[in-house]
């Protein structure tokens, strides 16, 4: 497929108002003013299929299934076909050697010019060896990638912030792109998996306006990461009035009411989940009666049980059983030195008599 | 350390810690205090009928004839400062939560919007007292750093608190990370310092009604 967008978009029975209509919701979504929505349209359409490289690293390939079966046909799907994916280990009809070739050769035709896209943690552990692609360590193919890039896109909490192979004890040495790639612009979009529309928009964003959006000081769209789950959850007013499903089958959770006490961590986690919801909009994990896992928060996998309310113990407390001994055993202690004192004071007491004083 | 992992310490070992050395301190100081025991008093009772030491135990939660109009804040102060606080810890949903997950009892909660009230109207409360301590010469004469001290570490948990629940300053991981983290040092400070009244104050007043009352003045 060669030629602008907005060609083979009509090919595919895509009408130029649906094209404008989705380009306008983007830019709302994005927050940007609503000539945002005109300009990406227009630089949308006429856009050459930019390069893209697609490394998969110490993943599980969730976030490459969130995105191309969000829904189907989705027109976020047929951006990814338009763009010119030349290298996707999931998706690309080669493999072995001419895959390798094939990235090779990308990364020769648009040095400077294409984007990576990451996804997955890359581990260091034994210089690279838990992940390897073609004999080649995921930390290599990065840094080789990263060089001729012109922006790196890291998908998924793994790339993003190490996600759950970087989970307590961290076995592989698993790290982050942005511990690794320090001297090329990353956007993270974290999630497990991240929001496809997340995606799209920020490809968006580049395609229109040649630079990458807004971030925050995690590296992430402000867009879509601006606020918390708990901010704006349709379940808000319940917290706020103090009613709280106590089990997963109980009066509050039919009625629909907060799952703070279930564990939810939509207080402190930052996403789109919320307003943009899954599956085209159909739900999301808490509109479906479970809370939130916080997995678009860094180590997440390590804050604690999903089923713990933020306000309780992570754990259980440990020392408090033996500091209530030592602190009674320390409160007799001192009792017995007390009376101890007192029982010699009076012993060594001299009585004083008149005779005394006159002395 | 990013800002989940703080919280989760503070949830965590951090929680562990700072309800050891409560326990620890509490007990410890409790059993001290009430084993000191008094020297017997040969003297025969000037009054031995009556219950001096319950009636104390209320009669100095009100003002002595006077003293009201003499120093309104700290007697208006006081109440409200001792009730809304208590309102807050006792009656906000997470605070509620915590304490059905450390003792297991729980109770019905407050709306967020009326904690959020009282967090304002304790910490006005809270200001106005300070600013009389500090302009009435004598109440500054006898302020110690552990007067100013305390009042700090109480104030902390009620501004982070309600910073956290209106999103000021910092994200709301940092800043419920922050509160637990004041909410903590409050618990370990409670035990050596004048705080400790909490458990004492009761104790204390029923002491003196009594002694008072074998001494021939009866409340």
């Amino acid at each position: 497929m060669q030629g602008p967008l907005i060609d083979t978009l009509a090919r595919r029975g895509v009408t130029r108002r649906t094209f404008l209509k989705y380009c306008a919701t983007l830019a709302s979504m994005m927050a940007l003013p609503p000539t945002a929505g005109r300009a990406m349209a227009e630089a949308m359409a006429a856009a050459r299929r930019p390069s893209v490289i697609w490394l998969p690293f110490q993943e599980c390939t969730g976030c490459t299934e969130s995105i191309t079966r969000s829904h189907s046909p989705t027109i976020e799907g047929m951006i990814f076909d338009m763009i010119s994916l030349d290298y996707q280990e999931t998706l690309m009809a080669a493999a072995g050697h001419q895959a390798e070739e094939a990235r090779q050769n990308a990364m020769k035709d648009n040095a400077g010019k294409y984007l990576l896209i990451v996804d997955g943690s890359i581990p260091l552990g034994h210089d690279g060896a838990y992940s390897c692609i073609g004999g080649r360590s995921n930390v290599d193919m990065l840094k080789e990638a990263a060089a001729g890039a012109a922006a790196v896109i890291a998908v998924g909490s793994c790339a993003s912030f190490g996600g759950i192979p970087k989970a307590n004890p961290n076995p592989t040495g698993a790290v982050s792109v942005s511990d690794l790639v320090k001297d090329k612009p990353i956007v993270n979009i974290p999630g497990c998996p991240p929001i496809p529309v997340v995606m799209t928009g920020v490809l968006a964003h580049y395609l229109t306006f040649g630079s990458l959006p807004e971030l925050d000081d995690k590296g992430r769209p402000k867009s879509f990461y601006g606020n918390t789950i708990h901010d704006r959850c349709y379940r808000r007013p319940f917290y706020d009035q103090g009613k709280f499903a106590k089990t997963f089958d109980d009066e509050g959770a039919r009625q629909g009411w907060c799952l703070f006490e279930l564990g939810c961590k939509g207080p402190v986690t930052h996403n789109a989940c919320a307003t943009v919801k899954w599956n085209g909009g159909t739900s999301w994990p808490v509109e479906s009666g479970h809370g939130c896992l916080g997995c678009s928060e860094p180590d997440f996998w390590d804050g604690g049980s999903f089923y713990k309310a933020l306000s309780a113990p992570a754990d259980p407390l440990k020392f408090a059983a033996a500091a209530a001994v030592v602190g009674a055993g320390a409160g007799v202690a001192v009792s017995v030195a007390n009376r101890v004192k007192k029982n010699t004071a009076k012993a060594t007491h001299e009585t004083t008599t008149l005779a005394d004083l006159e002395k | 350390m990013n800002d989940l992992q703080f919280l989760t310490w503070t949830r965590g070992p951090g929680l562990d810690i700072a309800v050891g050395i409560f326990l620890l301190g509490v007990l410890w100081r409790l059993i001290e205090i009430y084993t000191l025991g008094r020297k017997k008093d040969l003297a025969a009772p000037r009054h031995a009928a009556g219950a001096s030491g319950l009636h104390t135990v209320f009669r100095r939660s009100l003002p002595p004839p006077g003293m009201l109009k003499r120093s309104p804040v700290s007697y208006v102060g006081g109440y409200i400062f001792h009730i809304w606080l208590a309102i807050i810890v006792f009656l906000g949903a997470p605070h509620i939560l915590l304490i059905e997950n450390l003792v297991g009892l729980s109770w019905p909660a407050l709306p967020s919007q009326f904690i959020g009230l009282t967090a304002v109207v304790t910490m006005a409360t809270m200001v106005v007292m300070l600013a009389d301590r500090i302009n009435k010469p004598v109440k500054r004469f006898l302020s110690t750093f552990e007067d100013w001290f305390t009042w700090t570490v109480t104030f902390l948990p009620v501004l982070t608190g309600w910073m956290a629940t209106q999103h000021l300053l910092l994200p709301y991981t940092q800043m419920l990370a922050l509160h637990i983290l004041s909410a903590e040092i409050l618990l370990v400070v409670l035990p050596f310092s004048k705080l400790f009244h909490g458990f004492t104050l009761f104790g204390s007043r029923w002491y003196n009604g009594r002694v008072n009352a074998h001494k021939g003045v009866p409340v």
